[in-house]
């Protein structure tokens, strides 16, 4: 049986260029099926670890209760200094708590391909330990902001999409203007933040206190200590998450919608391409009916057949997949695009086209060529011979 | 046998195949018409009143707030008629549901938003009393809120001064647009921006916006640059434009949605025209006798290519205009079950693109098969050659 598989399935395929054009709507239905759906949950993917990549286990975010945004949060000043202090907080080589008060500030930057629409960017105000809270970001170029000065270092998603914001150019917030001196990079979510010091940040936006405080865990047991220590103290009504968990969930909104508009477009693709392939195998079985009968009557058996015609549909719409994944990768990896986050602030991420949502896109790929082959391939099964014989 | 007959008869002559080709087509225009539809919702700026209202921010974010005191400044400069202000209250319905609730001045807003209809002793009730606040027709609906309820909302943001987000307040009316455009954007919540000043622990006498009604909508250029002229340099940067490229610049940064929207219906018509081409080829190339004897008969070459058109163009606007009646039904489903909130549903303008790919597809497809059996002579084809 195998053998006779082997044989039928070898002349199929060595006749495919007969039938090329009709093959051919196959493969290019099949690759834009692939190649769209890899593409937007590229998208998905992109977001979802740029953002997931900020954020350690051993870290936390305090905000003020309720908050589900460091942009909806504000401690006051009292409530600062106290959470910074809290015991289960680790401590740092020179005895002082490893805590980082940040407060978040939005200025606007445009576009590099637009001239009059800007888009709200996060600035971070932070205190010193935030560097060593935050051991991958890095100054790549210029230097580090001398604190009590209004200066900026530029995360390096915003250079890549925004224009305004190079080193050594001035930008505006509220009637001030602030010197960017350095670049950072950290391969996440801050990337696409501006960051100072926050106490200049303070005196020139007239604040007090900060958004949020981030804090290194002291050993195992420092989530529940910190915990119960926020919860004991009346005076302070505050939320304490893991940092990761925090950027974890900031994710949610975005990978839902993008996975919903996804999985509708691909149905409705997969669908028109099911219909494209049955139309086309359809039509190389009609074509090959003389073969296929003389086939039959030299004793070749209808199974094989049928399996033969389904490789061939398999085999087409596998190349498919493989061209489509390709076209997706090779046009959208790496791009880089921004969007609004949580704080309506930009978060500038990548497109990543991963080895899983490759392999998923040519599960679809076969899916879609095994429903198209199969009809067709029972046809040719069941091919009347002598009929077939006779036919024009 | 008519010539309209003739051409049915020719698509039907391979069943099956005709009908997949038709299916693929239905399902191409299917998803053109809910990604327009898409498309529209993120690109469409509210046209309506909406060039009359500017819309008067922080400079550098309307998530920064901007002090109430602007508001005599803004109404006396020439050209505006009124001034209302509102503010984000990050309104949440039981558990997590978001909610679009600002808390305003009532009759400013009256005023600078007539094109919504409420009774008017409700606007006055919503003025007099206190906790009240009015909501959307669309929004009450989706929620069951009725006149006199008393609505447990919360606030994302504001906690009120004994420390607690949880809010309530009197629902006393209940607006709805006055044209189909606003009917479907009914869906705010207001609350009375003095008793939200004196309740909340943080502080009074900000906005995060001011709506502008200009006395003419020609004037929205200049204006704009008189308010922001007038506070630059101030701690309190404005930004101000008109309502619709408030919208348009919102939606920008959401990011190039259109382009998206383009790429993938570039890829499923590039698919779906080797699909239908494909199909026309066949069928013509296995009917070349035919055609041959048509010629024989007497049809001119102009009448062959006729055929062969009108043909194409039968499957393109059967299967098209199926798909577009699929994408207005499943549309109106989605709008149905969401309350309303998603809009995806073809509107005119989606139809009328709809219909011009439909032509442009007919003819793209048809050009080349048509062709040939113009071209074709009859002594050749009758003998197979």
């Amino acid at each position: 049986m195998l053998a006779q598989i082997f044989a039928i399935t070898g002349i199929n395929i060595k006749s495919i260029p007969e039938r090329w054009a009709t093959s051919l709507v196959i493969v290019i239905g099949l690759a834009g099926v692939v190649a769209v759906f890899t593409a937007l949950l590229a998208m998905a993917n992109g977001f979802s670890s740029t953002l997931r990549a900020t954020g350690r286990q051993d870290a936390v975010i305090m905000m003020r209760g309720g908050s589900d945004a460091e942009l909806n949060s504000g401690l006051d000043r009292e409530q600062t200094d106290l959470l910074k202090q809290m015991p289960g907080i680790r401590l740092g080589a020179d005895g002082k708590p490893q805590s980082s008060a940040e407060m978040m500030v939005i200025a606007e930057l445009i576009r590099k391909d637009d001239t009059k629409n800007g888009a709200n960017i996060t600035v971070r105000g932070v205190d010193p330990a935030a560097f060593a809270l935050r051991p991958n970001l890095r100054i790549v170029n210029g230097r580090n902001f001398t604190p009590g000065l209004r200066e900026l270092i530029v995360g390096a998603g915003v250079l890549r999409q925004f224009q305004g914001a190079e080193i050594g150019k001035v930008v505006r917030m509220r009637g001030s203007d602030w010197t960017v001196v350095g670049a950072f990079e950290s391969g996440d979510a801050h990337d696409s933040e501006l960051w100072t010091d926050i106490n200049v940040a303070r005196t020139t936006f007239g604040r007090t206190g900060s958004s949020s405080i981030l804090a290194a865990l002291d050993g195992a047991d420092g989530l529940e200590k910190l915990k119960a220590g926020v919860a004991a103290d009346p005076r302070l009504n505050v939320d304490v998450i893991r940092e990761l968990d925090y950027f974890n969930a900031q994710t949610k909104q975005f990978r839902a919608t993008i996975g919903f508009l996804a999985g509708i477009v691909t149905l409705i693709m997969a669908l028109g391409a099911v219909f494209a392939a049955l139309n086309s195998m359809y039509a190389a079985v009609a074509a090959r009916g003389k073969e296929i009968a003389t086939l039959r009557a030299i004793g070749f058996g209808g199974t094989p057949v049928l399996f033969s015609v389904m490789i061939e549909a398999l085999l087409l719409a596998l190349s498919g997949g493989i061209l489509g994944a390709l076209i997706a990768y090779v046009l959208f990896n790496n791009m880089s695009v921004s969007t609004l986050g949580q704080n309506f602030t930009q978060v500038v991420f990548n497109f990543k086209v991963t080895p899983a949502l490759v392999i998923q896109g040519l599960i679809i790929a076969v899916v879609i060529g095994m429903v198209g082959g199969f009809l067709p391939a029972l046809r040719a099964a069941r091919l009347p011979v002598t009929t077939s014989l006779r036919e024009q | 046998m008519t010539k309209t007959g003739f051409v049915i008869a020719n698509l039907f002559r391979k069943r099956t195949r005709t009908v997949l080709t038709l299916l693929s087509v239905i399902m191409a225009f299917l998803l053109f018409g809910l990604l327009q539809s898409v498309n529209s919702i993120f690109n469409a700026g509210q046209n309506f009143v909406g060039a009359t209202r500017l819309m008067t921010q922080a400079r550098v974010s309307f998530t920064q707030p901007l002090p109430i005191s602007m508001v005599p400044k803004l109404e006396a400069i020439p050209g505006v008629a009124r001034v209302g202000y509102s503010q984000w209250f990050g309104g949440v319905w039981q558990e997590n549901t978001p909610v679009f609730a600002f808390a305003v001045d009532p009759l400013r807003q009256r005023d600078v938003y007539p094109e919504y209809s409420m009774p008017d002793a409700q606007w006055q009730a919503f003025a007099n009393t206190r906790t009240a606040m009015i909501a959307g027709k669309v929004v009450a609906d989706k929620y069951g809120w009725k006149v006199g309820q008393k609505i447990p909302l919360a606030s994302n943001i504001y906690p009120q001064k004994n420390g607690s987000k949880a809010w309530a307040f009197d629902l006393v009316g209940i607006y709805d647009g006055t044209t189909e455009d606003t009917k479907k954007l009914a869906q705010n919540v207001f609350i009375n921006h003095d008793y939200f000043d004196e309740a909340n622990a943080f502080g009074k006498g900000r906005a995060n916006f001011f709506i502008l009604k200009l006395a003419d909508g020609k004037q929205a250029e200049a204006i704009s640059k008189t308010v922001d002229t007038m506070f630059e340099n101030s701690p309190d940067e404005t930004k101000t434009q008109t309502e619709k490229d408030f919208n348009l610049g919102f939606v920008k940064q959401v990011g190039d949605i259109g382009l998206i929207v383009r790429w993938i219906l570039f890829a499923v018509f590039f698919t779906l025209l080797l699909v239908v081409g494909n199909t026309m080829a066949q069928s013509v190339r296995e009917r070349i006798p035919e055609l041959a004897v048509l010629k024989t008969l007497g049809f001119s070459d102009g009448a062959v290519l006729g055929f062969v058109f009108a043909e194409a163009l039968a499957l393109c606007l059967f299967g098209g205009l199926i798909g577009l009646v699929l994408a207005t039904l499943a549309g109106a489903m989605v709008e149905k079950g969401s309350g309303g909130q998603f809009q995806l549903s073809p509107d005119l303008r989606v139809w009328l693109l709809g219909v011009t790919a439909i032509l442009v597809m007919s003819i793209v497809v048809g050009l080349l098969p048509a062709l040939r059996a113009r071209r074709l002579r009859i002594v050749d084809a009758l003998a197979g050659r």
